[in-house]
């Protein structure tokens, strides 16, 4: 068995570029804890849950060229699962998983089906309208905060061994899920099902004329897409003990596009260099000014000038 | 040779006011090369579309192979055995001419619900993607990128992708479009040594093909066949020669 789907020298600027990005991810907890600022611990926490999700939204967006416009709409879903099952008494966090997994591929695979019979400004439209649908489904909920939001009494609970208790917990069980995320998305676009969601960014019509069908392959990538969104929120919730139907709303969808365009669409890690970027970028920013989109507009310009494959392509040119 | 495998019957196709396909009764026989010719804008084109599935015909009936397949998708006409190249080169220009026909056999291979074992290590679906590609004579260009590929070599590995899932018929949609005359002999050639071994609808403009290929030939106008007979026959047809062909190709 061959642990790289394709393959690249070990020695390569690609392996040295991840090996290092990722090593610097696991210093984090133990440097902040040296220099005695746990703030750097929640920052580089909401780092790795928006990888997640941009990654997540890369299988469609990048692999797919599928261009969605309502991604946080499954992170809102993740989000609220642990909100209202926590609400009804539910902590525990395999629970969590299990419900925001299948709820979001569920809603995923249900309104992939419908909105993968349109494309291009077709396809953005009717993804963001899903979306925002739910937004004011949840807005609408005022048993569950309605548009004030539910606070989360306690973390989910994965028991001792895996406890996201502490924000070092929760930053390493995040660290671990994305690690194992990216890791089968790479396995994912190289194997078979990759090939074949690829082929269709490409080429739709010349896909159907070999002799597959399309959509039910899409529908299936949209649903993984929407689970592992899902699964950020579910992490998102429990690092803000706090849900709300902000968590959903376009503008985030927005955010997670940003994300992958400027780490660099369908390459594996661009997601996450993308999210690091653009989180401390957003976060530096709005220290100096409220106006901080007027700063970071124009550097999103930039690099999409500059770099056809985001910051990623740009490393590695 | 003697029973058709794939049959139309009234098929009709309207673009508007514009009759495409005009009540069509045509049939292409088990082993033949069937020729079909004529002006542009004879509908020879969406014929195509409307037998694939990839336009759906305002009226009539296409059977298969003793099937009807006038309502399924083209996926599934594609899984029964009917497969086709287009006039204009229609690849995957960021793959490789391999990854291009392996791509065209894994969709012939059982369900595509593979998520961890690279496809590109499947030996199965690469062994029949470098046959095909040997077949057609890219057999030195299988690791280039088919966006890199010259433009004849770009219409061979379409052939080679139409070819590799052993189709019962293949549409070839002008082969020959936008060739040099070398180029285009040596399409003749490689279609010419498919010849006996693939049933083939063959539309194209370059009558030195067509009259070297076909072993029948249906001329059409206006949606509708004009004539139809063996390459001699439509040569010496006078309404043939009238409408289309002018004297360059009168018997000789």
């Amino acid at each position: 068995m061959t642990w790289f789907p394709e393959p690249i020298p070990l020695r390569s600027r690609r392996v040295i570029a991840v090996a290092t990005i990722f090593g610097c991810l696991a210093l984090v907890p133990v440097v902040a804890g040296a220099i005695d600022q746990p703030f750097y611990v929640t920052l580089a926490a909401r780092i790795l849950i928006f990888a997640l999700a941009a990654s997540g939204l890369n299988l469609v967006l990048g692999y797919g060229g599928l261009v969605s416009f309502g991604h946080a709409l499954y992170v809102g879903l993740g989000a609220y699962v642990v909100g209202m099952l926590s609400a009804h008494g539910v902590t525990s966090g395999w629970v969590h998983l299990g419900a925001s997994i299948a709820l979001c591929g569920l809603v995923a695979y249900l309104t992939g089906l419908i909105c993968l019979r349109t494309s291009g400004i077709g396809f953005i439209m009717i993804t963001l309208a899903f979306a925002q649908m739910f937004f004011f489904l949840f807005v609408s909920l005022k048993q569950y905060g309605g548009d004030d939001g539910l606070q989360i009494a306690q973390r989910s609970d994965f028991g001792a061994l895996l406890s996201i208790e502490s924000n070092t917990g929760l930053y390493y069980f995040s660290l671990a899920l994305l690690v194992l995320t990216l890791y089968l998305s790479w396995r994912f676009v190289h194997a078979r099902f990759g090939r074949v969601l690829r082929g269709a960014k490409s080429n739709v019509r010349r896909m159907r004329v070999l002799g597959f069908p399309v959509l039910r392959y899409q529908a299936v990538a949209y649903a993984i897409s929407g689970c592992i969104c899902g699964i950020a929120g579910l992490l998102l919730a429990n690092l803000t003990k706090f849900t709300s139907p902000a968590y959903m709303f376009w503008t985030v969808s927005g955010d997670l596009i940003v994300m992958v365009m400027l780490g660099g669409i369908a390459t594996v890690v661009g997601p996450l260099i993308g999210a690091i970027v653009f989180v401390i970028l957003e976060t530096v920013l709005a220290a100096y000014t409220q106006h901080w989109m007027l700063i970071l507009g124009p550097i999103i310009v930039l690099i999409a000038l500059l770099a056809k494959r985001g910051l990623y392509g740009f490393l590695l040119r | 040779m003697s029973e058709p495998i794939l049959r139309t019957r009234g098929l009709t196709k309207r673009f508007g006011g514009l009759v495409a396909t005009d009540a069509l009764e045509f049939d292409v026989l088990r082993g033949e090369v069937h020729a079909v010719i004529g002006p542009n804008g004879a509908g020879k084109t969406t014929l195509v579309n409307v037998l694939i599935g990839e336009i759906p015909p305002d009226g009539g009936e296409i059977e298969f192979d003793g099937r009807d397949i006038t309502r399924l998708p083209s996926y599934q006409r594609a899984l029964l055995g009917l497969s086709r190249s287009y006039q204009i080169t229609s690849i995957f220009p960021e793959f490789t001419a391999l990854e291009n026909v392996a791509l065209a056999a894994q969709a012939h291979d059982g369900h595509s619900f593979g998520f961890w074992r690279p496809a590109a290590l499947e030996e199965g679906l690469g062994r029949s993607a470098i046959a095909a590609l040997a077949e057609v004579g890219l057999a030195d260009r299988q690791g280039r990128l088919a966006a890199q590929l010259a433009h004849g070599e770009r219409r061979q590995l379409e052939i080679a992708m139409a070819l590799v899932s052993r189709p019962k018929v293949l549409l070839l949609d002008e082969p020959m479009a936008g060739m040099g005359r070398r180029e285009s002999e040596e399409m003749v050639k490689l279609l010419g040594s498919l010849k006996g071994r693939y049933t083939m609808l063959l539309v194209e403009h370059d009558m030195d093909a067509v009259f070297a290929l076909a072993d029948r030939i249906t001329v059409l106008v206006y949606g509708r066949p004009i004539a139809s007979g063996s390459p001699a026959e439509i040569r010496e047809s006078a309404d043939v020669r009238k409408a289309y062909l002018g004297d360059r190709y009168a018997a000789r």
